[in-house]
């Protein structure tokens, strides 16, 4: 992970929410297992908080990626946020593969409370798929002109 | 053609005079023959500007958001795409529509200015309708097909709301793919969708008419308009929404957009913006099933219904790489 980061130190912004994802990501820490410091989480009350907004925003403010945790389908605390959310994200995430944005850029993972195993394997992942990426520079400006 | 412009005239000077509707919401003339905008009439005597031809291309159904809301009863003539709007809106509780008297008018496709230009007619004076061509200042003649409205090759046909309906010839032709342009961009790589993208959006200037035109861009604070939101207005320094703009506000109207096309119509540097919703709608058919927005006001909107089996963000097949 060191070797891949030493050009590049790729900023990842990761919403989770706060009955399963942030849970899993506290229990990962108190497991102590690790995931790249260079994933900011971000704390949402559901991941139907999630704007489309919130991700664009994001990479504007300079994200190289941006993935969103959420409880698993089904087991939403508020009962179908998660379903909401799915819908919303897939169609943003196509949509910026129609614009030609890499689609590995933005992603969707559903980690429960008690998965901090799981949250740590796919934040390492994330990480690692953006750094092959590299910097962010197509999301940053649509408009920008080389 | 002629016919259906004195039918519409008398339509609508019957409808004011009997008392029926207080006012008229259609087109007047402006100072050129291709110079047409929406008005409201309030007497028959104001009728004398008004005019329905094939420059009359305005969706007149977001002004039904204001207009049915005054007191008494306005009439509007609606051409079948406006009638998906105003479905659409009622749907949202946007219009008052015991307050709104629907003729549906028929439509032949409209016009666009600058396809005239291209066929180097040069000053276009006047412009004698037909159903399949046009005179252009009383010599030239025009196939219809070719000065169209890009989303008038594609032609939803019929009103799906209407009090009476004001139709001489149905309209026969229109049945192009409307997702073919889609197709195409979703076959190129990445980088030359990122290339064509790019040059497109780059036009902008911000002018906000896609938004102001759009019947489905309804709220009456705007994230683009309101400071506390996460994207800032307009006079604001931020670089944000200038370049998302166009992502976003696309996404706001998705599911709801009823590709009236009234987007590209406007915009001033003619980007092809209808291609985004229609990415949105074609994404939505394709993931969700077969839906059109304003059609059925019973049905849920996509984003706002979900099943357990939906389509993961990750899975989705998408573009070439």
């Amino acid at each position: 992970m060191q070797e891949l980061n030493k050009e590049h130190k790729p900023l990842i912004v990761a919403f989770c929410c706060n009955w399963c994802s942030y849970a899993g990501a506290d229990l990962a820490g108190s497991s102590r297992l690790s995931y790249p410091a260079n994933v900011k989480i971000i704390r949402v009350p559901c991941s139907c908080r999630v704007n489309p907004t919130f991700i664009l925003k994001a990479f504007q403010k300079g994200a190289d990626g941006v993935i969103l945790c959420g409880c698993h389908p089904g087991d939403c605390h508020y009962t179908s946020g998660n379903y909401y959310a799915r819908r919303r994200m897939t169609l943003l995430f196509s949509m910026l593969d129609y614009l030609g944005i890499e689609r590995e850029r933005t992603r969707v993972e559903w980690v429960s409370a008690a998965e901090g195993a799981k949250f740590s394997k796919v934040m390492n992942e994330f990480a690692k798929t953006i750094c092959e990426l590299g910097e962010n520079k197509r999301l940053e400006d649509l408009r920008c002109k080389d | 053609m002629q016919r259906l412009e004195v039918a519409f005239l008398e339509k609508a000077k019957e409808l004011l005079s009997s008392g029926q509707v207080n006012r008229v919401l259609a087109y007047k003339k402006g100072e050129f023959c291709y110079d047409v905008s929406p008005a409201v009439f309030y007497s028959v005597e104001e009728l004398e500007n008004a005019v329905y031809n094939g420059f009359c291309g305005a969706n007149l159904s977001k002004y039904l958001i204001q207009e049915s809301k005054k007191e008494g009863k306005v009439a509007v003539f609606l051409k079948p795409c406006d009638t998906y709007s105003f479905n659409q809106l009622i749907k949202e509780h946007r219009v008052n529509r015991e307050n709104v008297y629907v003729v549906g008018i028929e439509c032949q496709g409209k016009f666009s200015i600058e396809k005239f230009y291209k066929t180097g007619v040069g000053f276009v004076a006047s412009v004698q309708e037909d159903l399949d061509s046009v005179l252009v200042n009383g010599e030239t003649k025009i196939d219809r097909n070719a000065v169209k409205l890009e989303r008038c090759l594609v032609c939803k046909k019929q009103h799906v709301v209407y009090d009476e309906l004001l139709v001489i010839n149905e309209k026969k032709d229109g049945d192009l793919d409307r997702f073919e342009m889609v197709k195409k961009l979703e076959a190129m790589t990445a980088d030359e969708r990122f290339a064509f993208w790019k040059e497109q959006l780059s036009k902008c200037i911000r002018c906000n008419a896609c938004r102001n035109v759009c019947p489905a861009c309804t709220c009456t604070k705007c994230v683009f308009d309101n400071d506390d939101s996460q994207i800032s207005s307009k006079a604001n320094a931020d670089s944000f929404e200038e370049k998302l703009f166009h992502i976003i506000r696309a996404f706001h109207v998705a599911g709801r957009c009823t590709d009236c096309g009234e987007c590209s119509r406007v915009c001033p540097q003619n980007i092809p913006l209808h291609l985004l919703n229609r990415k949105y709608i074609s994404d939505i058919n394709e993931f969700y099933g077969e839906f059109e927005a304003g059609k059925d006001i019973a049905q849920k909107g996509p984003l706002t219904n979900y099943t357990t089996g939906d389509i993961e963000p990750n899975d989705f097949k998408g573009g070439n790489k």
